[in-house]
């Protein structure tokens, strides 16, 4: 899939020596999964957003965004609560189109072109972009038939075809030993860490090219925390994940960039190591020791 | 005591006073009704006699009646309660709100004025238009359920007054029912790629079946025993209504027209109609409820 | 993996709106056109003396129908005040206290079915247990008979408006040292209060118009309900049907028409006024 996928795209930026000595920073703060987790792979630019404002009715809630967001990267977004930080998420995949009175100005570019315009197919738009939300929501289906049933919306398949692709999801949420038993219980009945990496799989399965997450953890104990970002660092091989995070220990253990948002506007973004160690901005640092927020 | 059991105890004395009444009703009707069943047995359900001069009476004809009225009622009733949920719900709210209110002061409208209505409008409107239009223009006098005879009157047109007058009913639930579900869960279906109408009809409905079912339940019990709407309308003749627009009675009609002047074994009768559509009525909540409980399993909740 | 394409789907979605619409316009206008006739074959029959003298047999001037609702208001009233608290209490308990018991399930069940008897039968039960014991039909017995109809209406939305408070709430008011009955009463009820009072109020609506069960037992009179817990009592929906289905007289179905608009403003009204002050209180 990603042979394909890569042919089609312009290699935008050319890794440049700094990029390496990132790589190498990140592969020493996680040196569990060095081997697998640093591909030497170019950069090139997923989702760029231009001078992107939000309103909510009258009122604005981010104001000329600017962002470029890399393929096959981790990108966090950090900053206090009601910074705008997920409203920026929702814009990726337009889901703020549910509810009437909000707008926007501006592009969102994903692989270059701009999904903010009235002509894109919607639907094809958030198979590519899948969303993990706050809270797990399972469907009200079977764990199989959770998976199962935005295959089908999406793709012709058959039966067997199916369980494959729900297996191959499963597993790639790093879900599948624990739930293959179960695959006739409903969604519900799992656990609330088990429930969130069942929607991954979901997500996962009708073959996103970006993922959003928008506070995946933020309903879920630190134990299994831990476990949804280990997948996460699996996943980034082959997606491009955007994670809005209030935790930042997690935007340091997971993330590959990070921007912080403050009042609706982007105040940094840099590589992560960066951010976080070297802070070009005052707000930034101040939230970062933990002076507010 | 603490006044927390002292509070448990009310409650609880109230909640089996439920129970209890219902035992009551059943007990009451079934001992009214005794010298009915012990004159016919069970051949009286089946028998379409009604004669006072000989004391001869059968419960067959308006059985049929209720299930037909019933049955037109909801095929029209349920579908268009859901979709005129889904539009509700699907709108932005403040052009929903008016629509909903709409529908809430509609459902207030005693049945009583649906009936004179259905009586001094619809049935004119039936005789006149839309029957016409159905036996003559598309030729369907042969169709055995249909037949060629009208007059306006009949179970068709009650039908149709029975479905109006729940709808508002059904669709004010329903929509509660959408709205109730978790705004996480609509845009996670929506996340997905599902489309409005994917996402009420899968994701939605299952999330909220119970409460969807439970809407079609009031608005079935409704239809099942409703009197006056169906009384104006019916024709109250006591023979099996020939095809869909034929008329005939119900249960409940024939208890209105009769009750009243009966005594004797034609009140037993009445009684006994009366334990006919009480047990009809509670059939047709158990095996509601049994469905209830297979789309639960189905689910993966049990 | 091959691709569904999402045309189909999209035209199902569009389908799927342009139908409701259509359904939204049919049911909503046939539904206007009952209000519309109303008003029209009532408005006309309207008058002072209408509405404040009592009604009459054929043929004598100024009939009315000031003694009909004033029957409906005592009727309906006292079913509401013998229910309510009845009810209220019932659904607390199963809410709060039977959820997952046997016991609770089969109330629950007994209340679902409760809902879909017919009201004709609860007319037939009071007159069966009320009206044959006390020797007269009265007013009283159609409060009782509707109050039967309201009973398990009122606890199933009870019990289902308190389930949909979240149970951290519950736990939150008892952890700060509430007792049981003050955690209910202020903190679950008043959180689900929106859907209390719209339950409420769909069957208070449900009963007002209810004519079946009063048939059989409030009957009717011409006279002014001074007889109330004694005998026939004059009341709205039975008044409409016998001027309607048992007079053949043009002048009487008009009469109807009037009493049918006089009893569906006095509802859409109160419904009105509810759904307002509730709002108001609300934001």
């Amino acid at each position: 899939m990603s042979t394909q996928i890569q042919d089609e795209r312009k290699v935008l930026t050319i890794p440049s020596p700094k990029a390496k000595l990132r790589e190498i920073a990140i592969a020493d703060r996680m040196n569990s999964s060095l081997e697998e987790a640093t591909p030497v792979q170019e950069r090139r630019i997923k989702i760029e957003t231009r001078n992107l404002n939000f309103f909510y009715g009258k009122q604005q809630a981010l104001f000329d965004n600017n962002l470029q967001i890399d393929d096959k990267r981790v990108t966090a977004i950090i900053g206090p609560s009601g910074c705008g930080k997920s409203t920026h998420l929702r814009v990726y995949n337009r889901i703020f189109e549910l509810y009437g009175g909000q707008r926007t100005t501006g592009e969102v570019l994903i692989d270059g072109k701009n999904i903010l315009d009235p002509n894109v197919d919607l639907l094809e738009l958030r198979r590519k972009i899948g969303m993990i939300f706050q809270k797990p929501t399972p469907f009200p289906m079977t764990v199989f038939e959770n998976i199962a049933y935005p295959l089908r919306l999406h793709f012709k398949l058959g039966k067997s075809e199916i369980a494959d692709r729900v297996e191959e999801s499963l597993r790639n949420a790093s879900l599948w030993e624990e739930v293959k038993d179960k695959l006739g219980t409903s969604g519900l009945a799992l656990s609330g860490g088990q429930q969130q990496r069942l929607c991954i799989a979901r997500a996962i399965a009708v073959q996103p090219e970006v993922l959003l997450m928008d506070e995946p953890t933020s309903a879920i104990d630190p134990v299994v925390t831990l476990k949804i970002e280990e997948t996460i660092l699996e996943l980034k091989k082959r997606f491009t994940i955007v994670i809005v995070t209030h935790n930042m220990q997690q935007a340091g253990r997971v993330s590959d960039y990070t921007a912080f948002f403050y009042r609706g506007k982007i105040v940094e973004f840099g590589e992560t190591s960066q951010v976080f160690t070297n802070p070009r901005e005052k707000k930034t640092e101040e939230y970062i020791t933990g002076r507010f927020g | 005591m603490t006044i927390d059991t002292l509070f448990r105890r009310l409650c609880f004395t109230c909640a089996i006073l439920l129970p209890v009444l219902l035992l009551c009703i059943f007990a009451s009707l079934a001992f009214h009704s005794t010298q009915a069943w012990k004159t016919f047995g069970f051949s009286f359900l089946f028998s379409t006699d009604w004669d006072p001069m000989t004391d001869k009476y059968g419960a067959f004809p308006s059985i049929v009646g209720t299930l037909a009225t019933t049955g037109i009622a909801m095929i029209f009733a349920v579908p268009l309660s859901f979709m005129t949920a889904f539009y509700l719900s699907d709108i932005p709210r403040h052009s929903s709100a008016p629509l909903s209110a709409g529908l809430d002061l509609l459902a207030a409208i005693p049945s009583v004025i649906y009936g004179m209505w259905g009586l001094f409008v619809l049935v004119p409107f039936m005789q006149t238009k839309i029957q016409p239009f159905i036996v003559h223009t598309l030729h369907l006098k042969n169709c055995p359920l249909i037949g060629g005879e009208y007059n306006g009157f009949g179970c068709f047109t009650a039908g149709i007054v029975l479905a109006l007058m729940v709808i508002p009913f059904i669709s004010a639930m329903m929509r509660d029912v959408f709205m109730m579900t978790p705004p996480l869960l609509k845009e996670s279906a929506m996340g997905i790629g599902c489309t409005r109408w994917e996402t009420a009809r899968d994701i939605v409905m299952r999330y909220g079946l119970r409460g969807l079912v439970g809407a079609v339940f009031i608005g079935l019990g409704r239809a099942l025993g409703e009197t006056m709407a169906v009384l104006f309308i019916i024709g109250n003749t006591m023979t099996i209504p020939k095809g869909i627009f034929g008329s005939g009675t119900t249960i409940a009609a024939t208890l209105a027209n009769h009750f009243a002047e009966a005594d004797g074994l034609l009140k037993s009768v009445l009684f006994a109609l009366g334990i006919i559509l009480l047990i009809l009525s509670f059939t047709v909540q158990i095996l509601t409820q049994y469905f209830l409980n297979r789309a639960k399993a189905k689910r993966g909740e049990r | 993996m091959k691709r569904r394409s999402p045309v189909f789907r999209k035209i199902e979605e569009r389908a799927a709106r342009v139908v409701s619409i259509l359904i939204l316009t049919v049911s909503l206008g046939a539904m206007l056109g009952i209000i519309g006739t109303t008003l029209i074959r009532g408005l006309p029959v309207l008058s002072w003396s209408f509405i404040t003298q009592p009604s009459k047999p054929y043929g004598i001037e100024s009939s009315g129908i000031a003694n009909a609702f004033q029957g409906t208001l005592y009727i309906t009233a006292m079913a509401t005040l013998i229910t309510l608290p009845l009810a209220v209490l019932g659904g607390i308990w199963l809410a709060e206290f039977g959820r997952n018991s046997r016991l609770g399930n089969a109330i629950r069940f007994c209340a679902n079915v409760m809902m879909g008897i017919p009201s004709i039968i609860t007319g037939l039960f009071i007159y069966a247990v009320w009206v044959v014991p006390t020797g007269h039909f009265s007013g009283f017995a159609g409060s009782l008979a509707l109050g039967i109809i309201m009973f398990p209406i009122v606890l199933r939305t009870t019990e289902d408006m308190l389930l949909l408070v979240p149970d951290s709430l519950r736990e939150a008011s008892l952890a700060l040292g509430m007792n049981r009955v003050r955690a209910t009463l202020q903190v679950v009820c008043r959180s689900a209060k929106s859907g209390l009072i719209t339950g409420i109020l769909m069957a208070f609506a449900r009963v007002s118009g209810e004519t079946a069960p009063l048939l059989f037992t409030a009957l009717w009179s011409n006279s002014w309900c001074g007889h109330y817990f004694s005998g026939p009592t004059a009341n709205l929906p039975v008044l409409i049907t016998e001027y309607t289905t048992n007079s053949p007289y043009e002048a009487q179905h008009a009469a109807g028409w009037g009493a049918a608009l006089v009893m569906m403003i006095v509802i859409l009204a109160l419904n009105l006024l509810v759904r307002y002050f509730f709002t108001e209180r609300k934001a």
